[in-house]
């Protein structure tokens, strides 16, 4: 039994948790004082020591990343923090920044300095108007106590943070949109090379890393790499926090070694809700391939969900039971991506659009069986054609789904329609409605 | 509306945090929401001149993103997310319940000019699904019943307060400042956590 590890989330039960008073009185800002008595070179190796891989997806090596920015070359450096938080089922970022936005700016402090940054963004969804005024607040308070600003900490350091606000795009989440978003112009994906490690914001070397990266570097300062390193897998290092939502009896978040089981996790949170059975759940938010409970021991590491067909992504844990009409489920993810298209490339622009229509017709039980086959070939002309990562995500429900469900889709079209009563899948349904 | 002289002096604040003025085309945005309620030509106009950029540059920008609406919402704007936990779990359920309520379709707003309605994608807030945003504030856990009162309350002037948020509603505009990044000192008001989001460091703790 893997059992729980609070590291960020260990505090959140205070009231106060997320002032600097409720922060400094568990040691808040140590680490960043502890980091800049350091190398910057020393900060990165112990990063790179610990095994942290970026929690915003793709999981790539944190301290790797930072290395990657060229030094003594005399330009203005960047940090960005990617707060855009908007794969569907993600909800891991918000609720740290809401308990304890400041985890956040001694990340931010510890970062910029590894990679000789004077100026750092954070990039904040635009919806979550309480998270704007609680980050907004932390870091005027951050400023007031001489972490931020001139000569930080008496160390001769500067840095500057400033707090950005999106404005509902989901394709700012994509690392170089967000860059043309922050730069004030319409967030849409850069060609790469060059990456933003040479060329990012103003077209200066720039890391961006997601909110739980930069988060998790205090802890590894104040505790060592080893401490960090001991936790999860062998190429999957840490605590990371696991977010459980739907048809759960208990959803809600859950910090945990990486590789913990999906198996594990239900049974923290009461289980699949009562009298009804797991049917498909997604490992890492909406872009990733679906899994069924052929999975429920599947490792929930990087290395274990990608052999098992699909990736780790954010942790975003969407379960859904057999109320739940597959069908009905990857159509509104297909209408989400056609909606986020920022339109930049026709592959994603046009195949967006057909793969509606195309799964519109079968949730009506007006396709037929060779539409499935016709989404599948769409499906394999988008991916790996596309500009950036959304449309290949776009791609990962519907192949998923008909990969594990094609009966499914053929039921809608015997049917002629839907087969599913869509109240039984809703929370309010009476218990046992629809149970089998 | 005009924009007054201090409006100027606050836009003139937000451009200076970044190290090029552009940057702050969309703060500006959302401080003209802040003032006009959306963003009306007028407002594109005087970003356009503060920033040293043509109007098309700054509608370009303004027409990408969904927050920045092109006509009046209410004073309260509803957004229900529709994305496909929140659906399924019965938010389609009371966007739909909504809709009939209220009589107005998606992106309508009421007669009374009180409520605006919306179907919004994931907010980053699944396990309290489903969930109901009212201008950018979290109403977790929501029912067709606790969302029609939400509503109705709205129209009357007494909101209830969001579930992890301020301890009242603000108004759209008032919302659209901190948007902007103005500070309107709230930032100690509400909860810091609600209970999904406490689950694991409970069960850690031994006390579930
Ligand atoms: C369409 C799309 C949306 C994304 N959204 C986010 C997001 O909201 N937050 C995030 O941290 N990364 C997001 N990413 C990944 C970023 O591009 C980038 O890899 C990440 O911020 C790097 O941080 P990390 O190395 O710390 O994980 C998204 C990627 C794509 C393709
Ligand atoms: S894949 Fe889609 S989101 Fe990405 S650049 Fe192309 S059109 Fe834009
Ligand atoms: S799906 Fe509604 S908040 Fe995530």
């Amino acid at each position: 039994m893997t059992l729980l590890t609070p590291v960020l989330s260990a505090h959140w039960d205070e009231k106060d948790s997320f002032t600097m008073a409720g922060y400094k009185r568990h040691g808040g800002y140590e680490a960043a004082v502890k980091a800049l008595a350091m190398e910057p070179d020393a900060v990165i190796q112990l990063v790179k020591d610990s095994g942290l891989r970026g929690r915003g997806g793709a999981g790539f090596p944190t301290g790797m990343k930072w290395g990657f920015i060229p030094q003594g070359d005399n330009k203005d450096h960047y940090l960005v923090v990617n707060a855009d938080e908007s794969e569907p089922g993600t909800c891991k970022d918000m609720p740290l920044l809401l308990a304890n936005p400041h985890v956040l700016i001694e990340g931010v402090i510890i970062a910029s300095y590894a990679i000789r940054a004077k100026e750092a963004f954070i990039y904040v969804r635009g919806e979550v108007t309480h998270i704007v005024r609680r980050l907004n607040q932390a870091i005027e308070d951050a400023y007031k106590a001489g972490y931020l600003g001139k000569n930080i900490f008496g160390t001769g350091v500067d840095l500057e943070l400033v707090l950005h606000v999106g404005a509902g795009a989901y394709i700012c989440g994509e690392e170089t949109a967000l860059l043309d978003s922050l730069e004030g112009f319409r967030g849409q994906p850069r060609l790469r090379p060059p990456f933003p490690a040479i060329a990012g914001l103003y077209a200066r070397p720039t890391v961006v890393n997601n909110v739980e990266s930069i988060a998790s570097v205090p802890s590894i300062i104040s505790n060592g790499a080893q401490w960090f390193a001991e936790m999860g897998t062998e190429k999957s290092k840490g605590m990371t926090l696991y977010s459980l939502s739907g048809h759960v009896t208990n959803p809600g978040q859950f910090e945990a070694p990486l590789g913990i089981t999906l198996r594990e996790l239900l049974e923290m949170a009461g289980g699949v809700r009562f009298g009804h059975q797991l049917k498909f759940w997604t490992p890492g938010g909406s872009s990733t391939p679906i899994f069924t409970d052929e999975h429920l021991d599947t490792p929930l590491d990087y290395e274990g969900v990608a052999a098992a067909g699909s990736m780790l992504g954010t942790k975003a844990l969407q379960i859904f039971d057999e109320t739940t009409c597959v069908v009905r489920a990857v159509l509104r993810w297909s209408e989400f991506y056609k909606h986020e298209s920022c339109g930049k490339c026709t592959p994603c622009r046009e195949g967006t659009w057909w793969l509606v229509q195309l799964m519109r017709d079968l949730e009506n039980g007006k396709g037929s069986a060779a539409d499935l086959d016709k989404l599948l070939d769409l499906c394999d002309n988008i991916m790996g054609r596309a500009f950036c990562a959304l449309g290949d995500g776009a791609t990962s429900p519907i192949t998923s789904s008909i990969k594990y469900f094609r009966d499914e889709y053929i039921a809608h079209i015997t049917n002629g329609g839907c087969p599913f009563d869509p109240h039984a899948s809703t929370l309010f349904a009476s218990q046992g409605v629809g149970a089998k | 509306m005009a924009f007054t002289n201090s409006d100027l002096e606050t836009m003139d604040s937000i451009i200076k945090r970044y190290p090029r003025s552009r940057s702050a085309i969309m703060p500006l945005l959302h401080f003209v929401q802040s003032i006009d309620g959306f963003v009306t030509p007028e407002g594109i106009e005087l970003v356009a001149k503060r920033l040293d950029l043509a109007t098309a540059e700054v509608s370009a920008v303004a027409t990408f993103y969904t927050q920045y609406k092109r006509k009046p919402v209410g004073e309260y704007h509803v957004g229900v997310c529709t994305n496909t936990l929140c659906a399924v779990m019965g938010g389609d359920a009371i966007f739909a319940a909504l809709k009939e309520h209220l009589d107005i379709e998606n992106d309508g707003v009421t007669d009374d000019g009180k409520v605006s309605l919306e179907h919004i994608e994931c907010n980053a807030a699944c396990d309290y699904a489903p969930v109901v945003m009212a201008n950018w504030e979290f109403y977790d856990n929501q029912t067709v019943q606790s969302a029609k009162d939400l509503v109705d309350a709205a129209r009357a002037g007494n909101p209830p307060a969001p579930t992890r948020g301020p301890d009242s509603l603000p108004t759209w505009k008032a919302n659209s400042a901190v948007l902007a990044g103005l500070n309107d000192g709230r930032a100690n008001e509400g909860v810091q956590a609600g209970a999904p989001s406490l689950l694991g460091l409970e069960i850690a703790k031994g006390r579930k």
